[in-house]
């Protein structure tokens, strides 16, 4: 069995146990709560984001009515946006059927200032593709899910159990030719981010 | 110093140099992106802490591994996911096609993984009448153009736009001539989008696996990584043991070196945490060995097992810049490479920590901080010690150290190179001195120091 092998090599070959560093010192570095949606705003906006600072769910859709072709196959995560195809009413489906999908809605609780990343995990993601094969993708969070780096992310997030989650930070992009940054590789052609505030 | 054309990094890096512009333009586009590295490092006060604790995190792995290991292993079993266990490539690879033969799929995607490069995964599997499409745009590329990657994070930096177009025009349909960047990403784009919904198995690297959890992390700009993953119905993630770190919170460490370091972003588009496969699919993950358990063994190399493959080493090596990651012969190229592949196959990758001006930039910048080139004259001095020093560097090396040993003869040489760089400089600076090739000898002195000492002692001065 390789498994033993390579256990045993490993055992035989580690030195001497040396501690973990303390992660406190980071955390109280990088702690702040100074304008963190102005913060993240500038970080995301620079990595292709569009940002708008919201009141309620129906300016979100003034804007995405004039944004989206009626009759676009527009899926919400969000249960106030009911004038879209419900996520959760469509879960049975095959990853493979929104592959139409022109826009995605999705929630998100916790939005990092430092990186312009936020965090879905798959309930709010309810399909773990939908975020992905959508032709675009919009984010509603609300203006105090904000932290300031993937310090207090991830404290936040404890040992949540989860089955799957992502940090999302913008749209699909490459630059594999020659540098040159295109938005829209393989997944979302762009991220609409909405900060209910 | 052998390799697939026989030819050692001086050899390969010889004929990269033929194209004196294209060198020049490989040149400024790393050290460009090693800039946008710095721009993202500087406006973080709190850096050098991050890379102290990364570095004391991977050094607390490195010492509890196989504890980490089977903790990861329970707790991704825990999970629903399966585990393999390879202890070299061979195997790996078999694990791999096992897993297709028994659902009886030959078509797969596969995102980013220089481990299964490293592997030969993709040759394996074309044998046995796999075909395997690489979906990150970069590795697609190299791909169809029959080349491997020349860089672990921008596996086509050495390729222009217009021979990018005239590949994609070949194989893809684009219009003859297109160069435009944005074009040639939608066709791609198109023709991947097929592959993703198409193929019903899809393979993806590790970036980091949590023992605390049991759940692994895969980071992309891209997102075909998610795209293969969420379409297919089995999910086999390849791993090396070192990717391991023990909690969860640690990510908020490694997150923010990673992508800082690699291209100067402050987060990759997706960080995407693998936890539980999704109802009616699989999830597999194969924990490969290879050489890393040996590596482990060594006292003076096992901090190459910290690195987490960002490639701010290559951006930042003068010689990588201006030779060009093909010159490596090996999966994993740069300053990195160096010290990893000596460890694989001392012989066949003799050249490589040669091939290093130990300036250090590589250790500068490195998250992890590893001694990357206090490991490449460490490593020159076991190639040398072990017998498989290049051969014209044995013979320099003989040369010097018997007129160093003679008084005599280290006066005459002395003086008959000083006369030689006044009146016939050409003796030297010829292409039977691969020392001269890009170096400007510098004027000889009229006398030695020894000559000069003499002279003053003697009151003539």
């Amino acid at each position: 069995m390789s498994r033993e092998k390579i256990l045993a090599a490993v055992k035989k070959n580690q030195f001497t146990s040396t501690a973990l560093p303390d992660l406190e010192i980071l955390s109280a570095l990088t702690a702040t709560s100074d304008n963190l949606v102005q913060q993240y705003t500038g970080v995301a906006s620079a990595g292709g984001c569009f940002v708008y600072e919201v009141n309620d769910l129906e300016a979100i859709k003034d804007i995405l009515r004039k944004e989206f072709k009626p009759g676009v196959k527009i899926i919400s995560g969000i249960q106030g946006l009911d004038e879209y195809t419900y996520a959760s009413n469509v879960m049975q489906e095959s990853s493979h059927s929104f592959a139409d999908a022109e826009l995605t809605i999705l929630a998100s609780n916790l939005g990092v200032a430092e990186n312009g990343a936020l965090w879905l995990t798959e309930n709010q993601m309810n399909i773990r593709i939908l975020p992905f094969i959508s032709q675009h993708l919009a984010v509603v969070i609300g203006k105090d899910a904000f932290v300031p780096t993937m310090a207090q992310a991830y404290a936040q997030i404890g040992n949540a159990d989860y089955g799957y989650g992502a940090f999302i930070s913008g749209p699909s992009k490459t630059a594999d030719i020659e540098q040159s940054l295109v938005i829209g590789a393989h997944g979302p052609r762009s991220l609409s981010v909405f900060i209910l505030i | 110093m052998s390799n697939a054309t026989g030819k050692s990094h001086p050899q390969l890096a010889a004929v990269f140099n033929q194209d004196e512009p294209r060198v020049d333009w490989h040149d400024e586009t790393l050290w460009w992106i090693r800039q946008k590295r710095d721009v993202q490092a500087h406006k973080l006060p709190e850096w050098e802490l991050l890379r102290e604790t990364a570095s004391q995190i991977k050094n607390n792995v490195l010492s509890n591994l196989s504890t980490y290991l089977e903790q990861f292993e329970a707790n991704a079993i825990n999970n629903g996911v399966i585990v393999h266990w390879a202890a070299d490539a061979k195997e790996h690879n078999q694990i791999v096609h096992q897993l297709l033969q028994e659902r009886g799929i030959n078509r797969m995607v596969k995102s980013k993984s220089m481990l299964t490069e490293e592997c030969h995964l993709n040759e394996y599997l074309k044998e046995q009448g796999i075909d395997v499409i690489d979906s990150d745009l970069g590795e697609r590329i190299v791909q169809l153009a029959n080349e491997p990657p020349s860089h672990i994070v921008l596996p086509c930096i050495h390729k222009k736009k217009e021979e990018i177009g005239d590949i994609f025009h070949e194989h893809l349909g684009s219009a003859k001539g297109e160069s435009d960047p944005k074009i040639l990403t939608e066709t791609a784009r198109q023709h991947l989008r097929e592959v993703f919904l198409t193929r019903r198995a899809a393979l993806t690297g590790v970036n980091f696996a949590i023992a605390e959890t049991g759940e692994f992390v895969i980071c992309t700009n891209e997102g075909n990584a998610d795209m293969g993953a969420h379409l297919a119905e089995i999910h086999i993630a390849s791993m090396g043991i070192e990717k391991i770190i023990p909690e969860r919170k640690h990510l908020g460490v490694f997150l923010r070196l990673l992508t800082r370091s690699a291209t100067g972003q402050p987060i990759t588009t997706y960080s995407s945490h693998y936890k539980k496969p999704q109802e009616g699919t699989a999830i597999h993950i194969i924990i490969v060995d290879n050489g890393r358990s040996i590596q482990l063994g060594r006292e003076d190399f096992r901090n190459s097992l910290k690195c987490i493959r960002c490639g701010a080493c290559m951006n930042t090596c003068p010689v990588y810049r201006k030779s060009g990651g093909h010159s490596y012969h090996t999966a994993v190229a740069g300053p990195i490479g160096s010290i990893l592949a000596p460890n694989l196959d001392m012989k066949k990758y003799a050249d490589l920590p040669f091939a290093s001006t130990l300036c250090g930039s590589c250790s500068n910048v490195c998250p992890v901080k590893i001694d990357i080139h206090d490991q490449l004259y460490k490593w020159r001095q076991v190639i040398v010690k072990e017998g498989y020093s290049p051969a014209s560097k044995t013979i320099a090396m003989k040369a010097m150290a018997f007129t160093l040993s003679s008084p005599g003869l280290y006066r005459s040489g002395g003086k008959m190179g000083r006369l030689v760089f006044k009146y016939a400089p050409f003796a030297v600076n010829n292409g039977l001195n691969p020392w001269y090739k890009h170096r400007e000898m510098p004027k000889a002195p009229e006398e030695s120091f020894g000559e000069w000492y003499s002279k003053r002692k003697e009151g003539k001065q």
